[in-house]
């Protein structure tokens, strides 16, 4: 029965930290289905929802719920400012290049934030109080159910956007062909900077909610950003359950492997993970083959 | 994007003036504690030069190198260190282990392509790093090893600043002429068109995928040389040295000398070391500066500063030279 | 005979104006190694901004036999390898007579071996066993050891009859020094350690551990770390709902602990040094008068109390003062006074060096205080 507890105590943490990489996750997947980039910096918005809630709630006094919408604006205005400068003028440069500048782009927000705020690590109020859930002899925070929830409700908007609207069907046909999307009158320019939008404020949004679980400081986005990537990777970059499905994966594992195996190597676990994708099946374990361009 | 200029005697001619100017300058400073500064970065240089050969040369990325750079500095460290071995004989076992599990791993990682290449490269990295974290009773964990005994030669023993200088920088002196060998040679010509198309390549006859292995043991040896030598220079190594920024902070050198070049490299490598000691002030800053500068270098100076400063110089004077008057050419 | 009387005055006096002038030109110089920024900086800063608090003081009362003091301090960032080029940048470079830090055990080892090689003695703030056991020549702390804090720990466990604990320790090399004392004193003490679990500095979850550790016959919890890990761990134990006794070391004796545990952080206890509960300690207590001195000076400065960790530079600045004053300011002879210092009443405790003993503290450095309602309370 202790056995049982545990590993269902596991699992249950490894959901609620898998639902956070799993909308990061889609974070990346959604610019890499726009643009064909790996947004490096991707982990950084995360870390700024967090942190400029923290800003506007804490030092600025305002109400939670206000400070949560002006993060999410401004880490999206961030996102799209990065997307302006830095990214459109040299969108057909070689994938190399666009590493770098991402990476340049992921540790100048960072060294920014770092300035600001300094490198402390704060807590942020729980949006629901501090009583654990007790579910079976495991233990839950609301936070989590919060978690949970949002993520739900932002990955069915998703597919809701990019299945069912014009801008949204718009910004896959980019992904798939450019030039052609051109050619029916897409504007190919706008699409980027929309991708570039939606993804900053996901992720400013899965760094607000999981803030309280796991305080917040000017380098939370690293790790995080690296594991949301892998929860992508695992998804096939596809953008959908596929990515969910990658995220809970690699949450519940680490989780597991910390519990049964060794706690040391609770990052590693991620990595090996992706390691392991990327050898076997680079296209994900529900993505499709990906035909080369010569 | 051309990676040797002029033939090859220019490129021997530069050579023995870049040595000269290297062995000879510790005298200018006296051996003072710039000298101290210099080791680093002569170490640093040929990580760049390593980075370089398989970032500008054959355009595969890897954010990894700390990781060969740390497991050369590891293998050294604890054969030294804990079980007495000579330092020499480690060196040369830390360069064929490290050789050995680039060559293994490289076969499933340049498989991949751009961003995948970047990120399994990166998983790598991480993956070393913490292993040295955890490993505690082989590596002292993050506490670090210390002990670690300099090397010496026929009595000489290397455990000042000036002699570690020179230690040092003929080990980059050589890696510096075996890129530059390598780069002209038939090898160099293959990964250049490897770097271009990698399927025009392949019709070619080119071995692609074993020559991207390749290049990838070879800078894997050169940069667990220079962890070898850095473990016995500073005696003291512990995991921070190895993690992801550093590997960063070599992929920045790399791209502000200019891809693909190796003088390049050695100013990439030169200009990051030396920037911090001489601004100590604005040592928080310098994680702003980097991220700035690979951005501006990127989008501004692709050829990083080796071709961006005279291109700059150019323009520059053309311009002046458009504002004075001159008679006009008809 | 009026004009040489009046030359050799001149003279004199010329002679005087220059010696008197090289003398008070010639400052001590005494180099500082702290971590202000990186993630030891909670250790690095108060330390900085103590060292700088002394030495300014110090030379406004005169210096050290009229000669003033200046410090040269570098930031480490926590990096063992900066640490060791700075050492020697201040060693080759700016001369230094001593040094003081660095802020982490980690960093103190990596610079032992270029401090040993050219004869400068440093005082440590961090508080490692290692760097004093075994004694080597030059090197000497103010950090107490935390084979003390251990000791402290398990007297308490026994007081109360519990002898089966659990121990999370961090994987830097303060958690790694911790976790090799809690092992090495267990069966001395009578205890036994039924469950060693590790987190990393950049966890954000430690759930799992906690998980594992209730599912052992675990009576009472130590977590061994810095800032924000145990702050975590004790959130997640709440969260939890693990009910048992939580210890922790005194590298969370500071409020920012406080702060980011919220209500997780009550009743946790933990050994410190007496300067977080200066305001309630026994009128007989020998340090109090120097412990509310120093914290309100800190106050005065910088806005906020003087803690545990800038303790550690106040003792290290005000040992240099005293070698200097009674021996000179060669490095030689500031060693050797440093090594005849007896009963200084400091922040950290009462130091007693012997060439044995560079460390120069008892168990009774630390005191156990629990925390309560938001504040600290000293436990009998």
């Amino acid at each position: 029965m202790e056995l049982f507890e545990q590993l269902l105590q596991y699992t249950l943490s490894g959901l609620s930290t898998g639902a956070i990489y799993a909308l990061i996750g889609l974070g990346f997947a959604i610019i890499y289905n726009s643009t064909s980039i790996i947004n490096f910096a991707q982990g950084e918005f995360v870390m700024l929802g967090g942190m400029l809630t923290l800003f506007f709630h804490i030092t600025l006094g305002l109400y939670l719920p206000l400070a949560v919408v002006l993060a999410v604006v401004v880490a999206t205005a961030v996102g799209a400012l990065f997307e302006r400068l830095a990214i459109s003028p040299l969108k057909d440069a070689e994938p190399i290049i666009l590493v770098i500048i991402t990476i340049g782009g992921s540790i100048l927000i960072r060294g920014v934030a770092m300035l600001l705020w300094g490198k402390d690590t704060h807590a942020l109020p729980m949006f629901s109080g501090n009583e654990p859930i007790i579910l079976m002899g495991a233990a839950m925070m609301p936070q989590n159910l919060w978690i949970f929830g949002i993520t739900l409700i932002i990955i069915t908007a998703n597919r809701f956007f990019f299945h069912h609207s014009i801008s949204g069907k718009a910004m896959r046909a980019c992904s798939v062909n450019r030039i052609a999307s051109r050619l029916v009158g897409i504007d190919v320019k706008r699409m980027m900077l929309f991708s570039f939008v939606i993804s900053s404020a996901m992720g400013a949004a899965a760094g607000i909610i999981i803030a309280p679980l796991t305080m917040t400081s000017y380098d939370v986005g690293v790790m995080l950003g690296l594991k949301g990537f892998c929860a992508a990777i695992i998804g096939g970059m596809s953008g959908g359950m596929g990515t969910v499905a990658g995220g809970l994966i690699v949450g519940v594992l680490e989780s597991l492997g910390a519990g049964l195996i060794s706690s040391g190597y609770k990052d590693a676990i991620a990595f090996i993970i992706l390691l392991i994708i990327l050898f076997i099946r680079p296209q994900g374990l529900f993505g499709k083959g990906e035909a080369e361009r010569v | 994007m051309k990676f040797l200029e002029g033939s090859m005697k220019q490129e021997l001619a530069k050579f023995f003036v870049f040595a000269a100017a290297v062995f000879t300058a510790p005298v200018f400073f006296k051996g003072g504690y710039i000298v101290n500064v210099l080791v680093f970065v002569g170490i640093y240089t040929i990580l760049a030069v390593a980075l370089n050969l398989l970032l500008g040369l054959a355009g595969q990325i890897s954010l990894g190198q700390a990781a060969f750079f740390g497991l050369g500095a590891y293998i050294s460290g604890v054969l030294t260190a804990t079980h007495a071995a000579n330092p020499w004989v480690a060196m040369v076992i830390a360069a064929i282990a490290v050789g050995i599990i680039a060559f293994v791993l490289g076969f499933p990682i340049l498989k991949l392509k751009g961003h995948y290449l970047a990120m399994a490269t990166l998983g790598m990295g991480i993956i070393v790093y913490i292993i040295f974290n955890e490993t505690v009773d082989i590596t002292g964990g993050p506490s670090g090893l210390s002990g670690i005994p300099n090397l010496s030669i026929c009595g000489i023993i290397f455990n000042t600043d000036m002699k570690n200088y020179y230690l040092v920088w003929s080990f980059a002196m050589a890696t510096i002429l075996l890129s530059v060998n390598l780069s002209a040679s038939r090898i160099g010509r293959a990964l250049r068109a490897l770097h271009d198309s990698e399927v025009a390549a392949r019709i070619l006859g080119v071995n692609v995928r074993l020559l991207k292995v390749q290049i990838f043991t070879i800078s894997g040896i050169f940069s667990a040389l220079a962890g070898s030598l850095y473990a016995h220079t500073v005696q003291f190594i512990s995991p921070a040295s190895f993690g992801f920024n550093v590997s960063i902070e070599l992929l920045t050198m790399v791209i502000i000398g200019g891809l693909g070049s190796i003088y390049g490299s050695f100013l990439g490598a030169a200009i990051l070391t030396l920037l911090p000691e001489l601004f100590r002030t604005f040592q928080d800053y310098d994680i702003v500066v980097y991220g700035i500068v690979l951005i501006v270098i990127t989008m501004f100076m692709p050829g990083g500063l080796v071709r961006g400063v005279p291109l700059l110089a150019r323009f520059l004077l053309a311009k002046v030279k458009s504002g004075l008057p001159s008679e006009k050419r008809v | 005979m009026f004009k040489t009387i009046i030359k050799s005055i001149c003279i004199f006096c010329l002679l005087l104006v220059f010696t008197v002038n090289s003398w008070s030109q010639e400052p001590i110089k005494i180099g500082g190694l702290f971590a202000v920024t990186g993630p030891p900086s909670f250790l690095g800063e108060p330390e900085r901004n103590t060292a700088n608090m002394v030495v300014d003081q110090i030379n406004k009362t005169g210096g050290i036999k009229g000669r003033k003091l200046k410090l040269v301090f570098y930031d480490t960032q926590g990096d063992a390898t900066k640490a060791v080029q700075a050492a020697t940048r201040l060693i080759k470079e700016d001369r230094v007579s001593a040094i003081i830090g660095p802020s982490t055990t980690g960093e103190t080892m990596a610079i032992i071996g270029t401090i040993e090689a050219a004869g400068i003695p440093l005082i440590s703030c961090a508080a490692g066993i290692k760097i004093t056991e075994p004694v080597k020549k030059w090197v000497f702390k103010t950090a107490q050891n935390d084979s003390l804090a251990v000791e402290r720990i398990y007297d308490n466990l026994k007081k109360r009859n519990m002898n089966s604990v659990a121990i999370l320790t961090v994987s830097d090399g303060f958690g790694a020094s911790g976790r090799e004392q809690l092992k090495l004193r267990a069966k001395d003490s009578g205890i036994t350690i039924v469950s060693d679990e590790v987190y990393s500095p950049n966890d954000t979850d430690m759930t799992a551990q906690l998980v594992k550790i209730r599912g052992s016959k675990a009576q009472a919890i130590i977590c061994w770390g810095t800032n924000p890990g145990p702050a975590k761990v004790a959130r997640n134990a709440k969260q939890l709902g693990l009910n048992l006794p939580l210890y922790m070391s005194h590298g969370i004796s500071s409020k920012k602990f406080i702060e980011l545990a919220g209500d997780a952080a009550e009743g946790i206890t933990l050994p410190s040094g007496r300067v977080i509960v200066a305001n309630v300690l026994p009128k007989s207590d020998q340090q109090k008068k120097s412990l509310l001195a120093y914290v309100n000076d800190y106050k005065n400065h910088f806005k906020i109390e003087g803690d545990h960790f800038g303790g550690h530079a106040w003792d290290a600045v005000m040992l240099l003062k005293g070698a200097i004053e009674r021996g000179g300011d060669s490095p030689a002879a500031i060693r050797d006074e440093l090594e005849n210092t007896r009963n200084f009443k400091g922040i950290g405790g009462i130091f007693n060096f012997t060439p044995q003993d560079h460390a120069g503290l008892t168990k009774d450095a630390f005191v156990l205080v629990t925390i309560k309602n938001k504040g600290w309370m000293l436990v009998k």
